[in-house]
């Protein structure tokens, strides 16, 4: 169908689609979840919260579940070498990702006050540690990690937790949380009404005038004092999968090497510029429908910014850069794409389709008056 | 006792952990699902609300109970990669692949609608709603299925082959993988083993109330309808159970010969021990009660093939690790070079080349092995007999158990007669049997196939990740803090749902002191 060069840009670009995905479906989800205690004032406010993304988050989740599934299955070197690497990160990514269901379900199912009360900030702790995790591991990507391979191809680590908190990843940690935030925001602006939805407005407008300070400020330390990676050596997109065999080269400013080589690809962060204003702009004007798109065309630009910019590169190896994983050494073999891809392509229409189904048939806000009725009152 | 932990015991224990803990919620899932989706169907086509109160009720107990399925099985999925990264990397290639599809394929489905299940009510028409229950139902049971594909593979690794170049396997054919017979018979043995549990929980909980004498209307629906799907499943569990698998790959016939804690070959027609006590020290199995001809029939569906034994299959291993030896040998030289090509002479000794890995919990310099340590390794290939041996056991007492069970409960209820306080007393204490069963089921599948991580490729000890021991030993402390802190909370609050039972106008109490007999027949339909 396609020979393995093509395939393992697909593929890259199938994984650039399911974490832009899953930045904007599981976004919203996670960004109310990390807004809840602070947005939602009273009991019903905060049942509107949770019942704004009772239905859905489910299905968003899944998003992150299959991003991890076809790193997996299209990047097995990339899935091992990441986990492990960050394990500790990838653990208290993993809490978060435990809490936030039984603390959606299980919140409403007693009726004490502190009951409730522990529930909403463990629901928030689900919001906000995943969103800081992720984007301080996508700074440390572009930063490189310490690790190297041995001859079996044993992937080692030489980090630590710690190593991981750097100034430049915590940036970009701040960067996912107010992105997620705003996505949280305009999501919940939409679905709720009143007072509730007036402070969605606020904060999320803010949140997205963050957004664009602080993507601009990273920007700026990308050109002048983060050193990128670029190989050196010929590289064959069809070889083996492999590490060894390349030479790569660091120098300050080399992740904006790809925007001079193709221009179009500066869309990317015009996207998350623009769509934050265009979003901070309609949620202070109130038009919540096309802050959500702007919102999520914000997300979509800052999450395939990261990735134009390191591209080829996938895990840059700050210790032995040479080892450094690539879109053209750390794929799954030339069956296994082919496979998958016809997998994706049957079924991921399939998806899309009954999900915006199930988008269509729970539109509209969810009420005070719904729900002190109980006609929506599962959670 | 913490020092002697490596990394290895730790990463095992916190998968086992999770693993188990991940079980407990997922056939009830499995049956739960069906079972409603069932009970909405009999709504839609009699339209009598009390059916659709009933739905709502099993529906939140269910929602409990997914929620904490939910948030077990992303853990599992990410395990792979934080604590067996070696593992990943080397057949992520043919492993990741089964894995992926079931997000696409099924656990969007179910995830996607089951919110609407929860919220649709009133958005939705009957007939809508229904097809959204029964979305749920196929994708849970597709989940399964695909992820039963991938974990029969680690058994039974088919359609693999390993790559000189990458230093890993690859997949050669997926069809393989994809109709891996031991991945046949795992998925109807487990998703049959899934509804008994949903079965009995049902029934079990609908027996309280007509003890109770409250919510009887939809206890009885609920008996009626466990009582025959139970029975169904709690038959298939067993007759199309887990042993047309056994005859393939090697660790399966390790794995029954384990289980029967069977030392030497038995000749056809082959017995199946009843009862005995293992012994690991002399190889043999005192105080033996068999009963002939049975394993020949449960192992080879024959009379006339013999059934190996321990003992002879430690020494075919024995000389697969000599066997892989050669093969070893030039991968240490050549292997993980861009350009390697694995010589002609070696393809068969590339094929034991896993056995040969068995020595590396030995020596790190394998080629320089002695017999003696070769020996050694071959005799780390026989799992843990005594575990084996009882776990299958009480397993497959419980499994005959429920058969008993549901016969009896569809016997009574087909002629109204599931009142009975002794039968109501029988199904309640019946409750935590069909997760002992299922709990049993994986230790036998998956403690039962080690020292292999994959069977013969890979030992499980060169799976983990390079991570230190101190943040294996901080997760699995997390893990076991946290999952027991939701179980209890989780516990607690089905307990209060079945306290606070069915809600809804359509439930006519019966009145104080009238026994469920004494009440007119009822009509099921209704």
């Amino acid at each position: 169908m396609f020979d393995y060069m093509t395939l393992r840009l697909i593929w890259w670009g199938i994984l650039g689609l399911l974490l832009v995905g899953f930045a904007v479906m599981d976004g919203f989800d996670l960004g109310v979840a990390m807004l809840h205690p602070f947005v939602a004032k009273t009991d019903v406010e905060r049942r509107v919260s949770i019942n704004a993304i009772g239905p859905v988050w489910e299905g968003n989740q899944v998003w992150f579940i299959l991003g991890g599934g076809a790193a997996f299955a299209a990047w097995p070197p990339l899935y091992a070498a990441s986990f492990s690497g960050f394990y500790l990160a990838m653990l208290l990514v993993l809490l978060g990702f435990i809490l936030r269901p039984v603390a959606i379900v299980f919140r409403g199912k007693r009726d004490g006050l502190l009951w409730r009360k522990v529930w909403d900030w463990l629901f928030f702790v689900s919001g906000f540690l995943p969103s800081l995790l992720f984007g301080v591991a996508f700074g440390n990507l572009l930063l490189g990690a310490p690790f190297h391979f041995d001859a079996s191809l044993r992937f080692i680590f030489e980090g630590s937790l710690l190593g991981l908190l750097r100034p430049f990843p915590l940036l970009c940690g701040v960067i996912s949380v107010v992105m997620i935030a705003m996505q949280g925001a305009a999501w919940l602006a939409g679905k709720s009404q009143g007072a509730l939805a007036a402070r969605a407005r606020r904060i999320g407008a803010l949140s997205a005038l963050a957004l664009v300070a602080m993507f601009l400020a990273a920007g700026l330390w990308i050109a002048v004092g983060v050193e990128g990676y670029r190989i050196e050596s010929p590289v064959d997109p069809a070889g083996p999968s492999n590490p060894f065999g390349k030479e790569v080269m660091r120098g300050t400013g080399d992740w904006l090497l790809n925007y001079a080589r193709f221009p179009l690809t500066a869309l990317a962060p015009a996207a998350g510029l623009i769509g934050a204003l265009v979003a901070a702009v309609l949620l202070a004007a109130g038009v919540n429908r096309g802050a959500l798109l702007a919102s999520s065309v914000a997300t979509a630009g800052v999450v395939t910014t990261a990735g134009f910019s390191m591209f080829p590169f996938l895990l840059p190896s700050s210790s032995h850069p040479g080892q450094s994983l690539t879109v053209w050494d750390a794929s799954s073999s030339e069956r296994t794409l082919g496979l998958m891809l016809v997998a994706v392509i049957v079924f991921l229409p399939i998806v899309l389709a009954y999900t915006s189904w199930v988008y269509y048939v729970l539109r509209g806000p969810v009420t005070e008056a719904a729900i002190e009725k109980g006609d929506d009152h599962y959670y | 006792m913490l020092e002697h932990l490596d990394v290895v015991t730790l990463s095992r224990l916190q998968f086992a952990l999770t693993a188990l803990y991940h079980f407990l919620f997922v056939p009830l899932t499995l049956g739960l699902s069906l079972l409603i989706a069932i009970m909405e169907s009999v709504y839609v086509m009699t339209g009598r609300e009390v059916w659709r109160d009933a739905v709502k009720f099993w529906g939140t107990l269910f929602g409990i109970n997914f929620v904490m399925g939910v948030a077990t099985g992303v853990t599992m999925e990410f395990q792979f990669g934080t604590n067996w990264a070696y593992y990943s990397h080397y057949v992520g290639d043919i492993f990741g692949a089964p894995l992926a599809i079931e997000g696409l394929m099924a656990f969007f489905l179910e995830a996607t609608f089951v919110g609407l299940f929860f919220f649709g009510w009133n958005r939705l028409t009957k007939v809508q709603h229904l097809i959204v229950t029964w979305c749920v139902a196929l994708g849970s049971n597709f989940s399964a299925l695909w992820i039963l594909i991938a974990n029969a593979w680690m058994s039974n690794p088919v359609g693999a082959k390993f790559n000189p170049q990458t230093m890993r396997m690859e997949l050669s054919s997926f069809t393989e993988v994809m109709f891996n017979p031991v991945a046949q018979s795992k998925f109807v043995h487990t998703v049959s083993a899934g509804y008994v549990t949903g079965a009995v929980f049902m029934m079990s909980i609908g027996a309280y109330y007509i003890l109770r004498q409250r919510h009887v209307q939809i206890a009885r629906r609920s008996l009626t309808v466990a009582a025959s799907f139970g029975l169904a499943s709690a038959l298939s569990v067993v007759v199309l159970g887990d042993e047309s698998g056994y005859t393939a790959g090697e660790s399966q016939k390790m794995k029954i010969a384990a289980i029967e804690a069977m030392w030497e070959t038995e000749p056809a027609p082959a017995s199946f021990t009843l009862f005995g006590l293992p012994d690991l020290k002399s190889e043999t199995t005192k105080y033996e009660v068999t009963i002939p001809y049975v394993l020949g029939l449960i192992a080879t569906r024959s009379f006339d093939k013999p059934v190996e034994g321990i003992k002879p299959l430690v020494l075919r291993n024995e000389a697969r690790i000599r066997n892989g030896l050669p093969a070893y040998h030039w991968l240490t030289e050549q292997g993980g070079r861009p350009n390697a090509r694995l010589p002609d002479e070696l393809e068969g000794s590339m094929r034991d080349a896993g056995y040969a890995l068995l020595l590396k919990r030995i020596r790190p310099d394998i080629e320089n092995a002695t017999p003696q340590e070769i020996h050694e390794a071959a005799l780390s290939t026989i799992p843990d007999v005594p575990v084996l041996f009882w776990s299958f056991r009480i397993m497959v007492a419980l499994g005959f158990y429920f058969i008993a069970l549901f016969a009896v409960a569809f016997y009574l209820s087909s002629r109204r007669r599931c009142g009975r306080p002794w039968f109501l007393r029988l199904c309640m204490l019946s409750l935590p049997l069909p997760w002992i069963a299922a709990e049993l089921g994986w230790i036998v599948a998956e403690y039962g196939r080690q020292p292999w991580i994959i069977d013969g490729v890979m030992p499980t000890f060169l799976g983990v990740s390079s991570v230190p021991a101190a943040n294996v030993a901080a997760s699995l402390l997390a893990f076991v803090v946290f999952y027991t802190a939701l179980a209890v909370v989780d516990v607690g609050l089905l307990i209060k749902y079945v306290r606070k039972g069915p809600q809804g106008p359509h439930e006519p109490e019966l009145e104080a002191g009238a026994l469920p007999e004494a009440q007119p027949a009822y009509d099921a339909s209704r």
